[in-house]
């Protein structure tokens, strides 16, 4: 039985992964909150399979902290941002989708290189997903820098946010209650200042292309 | 025995492929009508279709080459074989130990060069730029369809495919994240393949947007019947090797004769399954532009690579 629940982690960690290079793959905004909010909802039966599995009840507080949080909250919010922001066209990137695909895939590999020594020595139900984790931050990594506009950099940060997540419950069976609660505070309160953020840029510039703020002065 | 038993089942197969495949396709047509609140064609439209035009003359252009007149056999016969060694109703096939699942993929691609050659063959301006846009299409399909199918051998060890589907259908519960990737990267490029909607639109007569349609303007008759009837295969086909590969329960097996009595029944019923879906997933996606196909089969190849790696990585 809970070699099922260590392949379900497992399936779900492969989902997230797949979800990571969905959001590189997309050039629509609103298809990127909703692609988002679907990384969240993995993430909460993930973490709620492993509480499962390894008896930790708190582990089901976390996903219902996740839940709250990466699947109403900051999906909704996002929403809200670019209604306000009138924001709906396609992303330009600043590479080409299919190049940006193919360094996904070098990073993916990478990832699993590095961290398949560690696998073999965790214990953990899946040391497997560690690898996934990593992947996936870096694949968040590649999206921020690969956008031009900042809603979704913001949300390149968050699934990168995700992925370390799922790399804590799934390695370290969760953080410290403390430690996890400050981390969804601080997600949250970086959305809304970062929403902040991009309403002043946009009223600086008419623009949330953040090429505009290399330049230090107006001139 | 056992020898009568395989030939008996490889029999039916052929038999079954070739009765069902345009029922499949009048299925999906019959979906797709009902989802868009059309009313519906009859679903034995595609044998009407096939009856009309095999009794109709088949005029051929004054400067074909012979090309053009074998191609329809070439391609049918194809499409034929590739739905004889997919593990359809049972994984007992005696066709099937003389091709694995690379040389179905070469079988598919070759009834696509002959396809494509048929129709530059006359010389129109339309013929030839489907060949071309079927080439693009095929080019960068097949190796994701190899990486998918190689997803499945690396579970079992062997590119059989009736050892591939054995193995999958009798395998422990057992959860295998590359099939997940490998079924994405699948419906991805059967959508492509099958001329379906984000790729290409089936209905459409609209010259400019149309591939599969247009490799087909010059035939006619009983030439026109047979291209219908192989493209209604490959459909078949593909549906079937995304039935014996994800989903590969109730076919029968070798040691077991009687489990064809079932193996049947439940192949309608997943077809039918599929088929919905696949009717579900037409009506919901919009035709993309020509120059997002690259990337959108990038997609599916990479999905497939990334499969391949998570397998790797997971054991």
């Amino acid at each position: 039985m809970s070699i099922l629940f260590a392949q379900l982690v497992n399936l779900l960690g492969a989902v997230l992964l797949l979800l990571a290079f969905a959001m590189i793959s997309q050039r629509r905004i609103l298809s990127l909150i909703d692609l988002f909010t679907l990384q969240g909802a993995t993430l909460v039966v993930s973490t709620a399979a492993v509480g499962y599995v390894t008896q930790q009840p708190h582990l089901y507080v976390s996903a219902g902290l996740t839940l709250a949080l990466k699947v109403v909250l900051i999906p909704a919010l996002l929403h809200r941002v670019v209604d306000r922001l009138d924001v709906r066209r396609d992303v330009e990137t600043l590479i080409n989708i299919p190049t940006t695909m193919l360094i996904g895939i070098a990073l993916v590999i990478f990832a699993f290189a590095l961290s398949a020594p560690i696998a073999k020595l965790s214990s953990t139900i899946a040391g497997g997903s560690l690898g996934i984790a990593l992947a996936c931050v870096l694949l968040s990594f590649l999206m921020m820098i690969t956008r031009t506009k900042a809603v979704p950099q913001v949300i390149g940060f968050l699934a990168m946010e995700n992925g370390l997540f799922f790399a804590a419950t799934c390695a370290t069976y969760g953080m410290p209650m403390v430690v996890e609660l400050g981390i969804g505070l601080d997600v949250l309160i970086g959305v809304l200042i970062l929403g902040v953020f991009m309403f002043q840029i946009r009223e600086q510039f008419d623009s949330l292309d953040i090429h505009h703020l290399e330049r230090l002065k107006d001139d | 025995m056992s020898a009568l038993y395989a030939f008996v089942s490889q029999a039916l197969a052929i038999v079954a492929a070739m009765l069902l495949a345009p029922i499949l396709s009048g299925w999906v047509n019959m979906c797709r009508a009902w989802l868009q609140n059309r009313s519906a064609p009859s679903l034995w439209q595609p044998y009407r279709v096939l009856h009309k035009l095999f009794a109709k003359e088949s005029v051929i252009a004054e400067h074909a080459s012979p090309i053009f007149r074998a191609a329809p056999y070439i391609v049918f016969g194809c499409l034929l074989v590739a739905c004889a060694i997919v593990p359809i109703l049972s994984t007992d096939l005696p066709l099937s130990s003389a091709a694995d699942a690379i040389a179905l993929v070469g079988l598919l691609a070759l009834a696509r060069v002959f396809v494509s050659l048929a129709a530059m063959d006359v010389g129109t301006a339309f013929g030839t730029m489907g060949a071309r846009r079927e080439m693009l299409v095929g080019f960068l399909a097949e190796p994701a369809l190899l990486m998918v199918l190689f997803s499945a051998s690396l579970i079992s060890q062997s590119t059989s495919l009736p050892t591939i589907v054995g193995l999958l259908a009798h395998r422990e519960l057992a959860i295998h994240p590359v099939l997940a990737f490998a079924g994405v990267a699948f419906t991805m490029v059967s959508l492509a393949e099958n001329a379906r909607i984000p790729v290409d639109n089936p209905a459409t007569h609209l010259e400019l947007t149309m591939i599969h349609e247009a490799l087909l303007l010059e035939y006619s008759g009983r030439h026109l019947a047979l291209m219908e009837w192989a493209a209604s295969l490959k459909l078949f086909a593909y549906s079937c090797i995304g039935l014996a590969l994800f989903f590969p329960w109730g076919i029968a097996e070798a040691e077991a004769p009687l489990e064809l009595v079932f193996a049947l029944p439940a192949l309608v019923a997943k077809l039918a399954a599929g088929g919905a879906g696949l009717a579900l997933l037409e009506t919901l996606s919009a035709k993309m532009r020509i120059f997002r196909v690259p990337e959108f089969l990038a997609t599916a190849f990479l999905l497939a690579v990334i499969g391949l790696l998570v397998q790797i990585l997971l054991g």
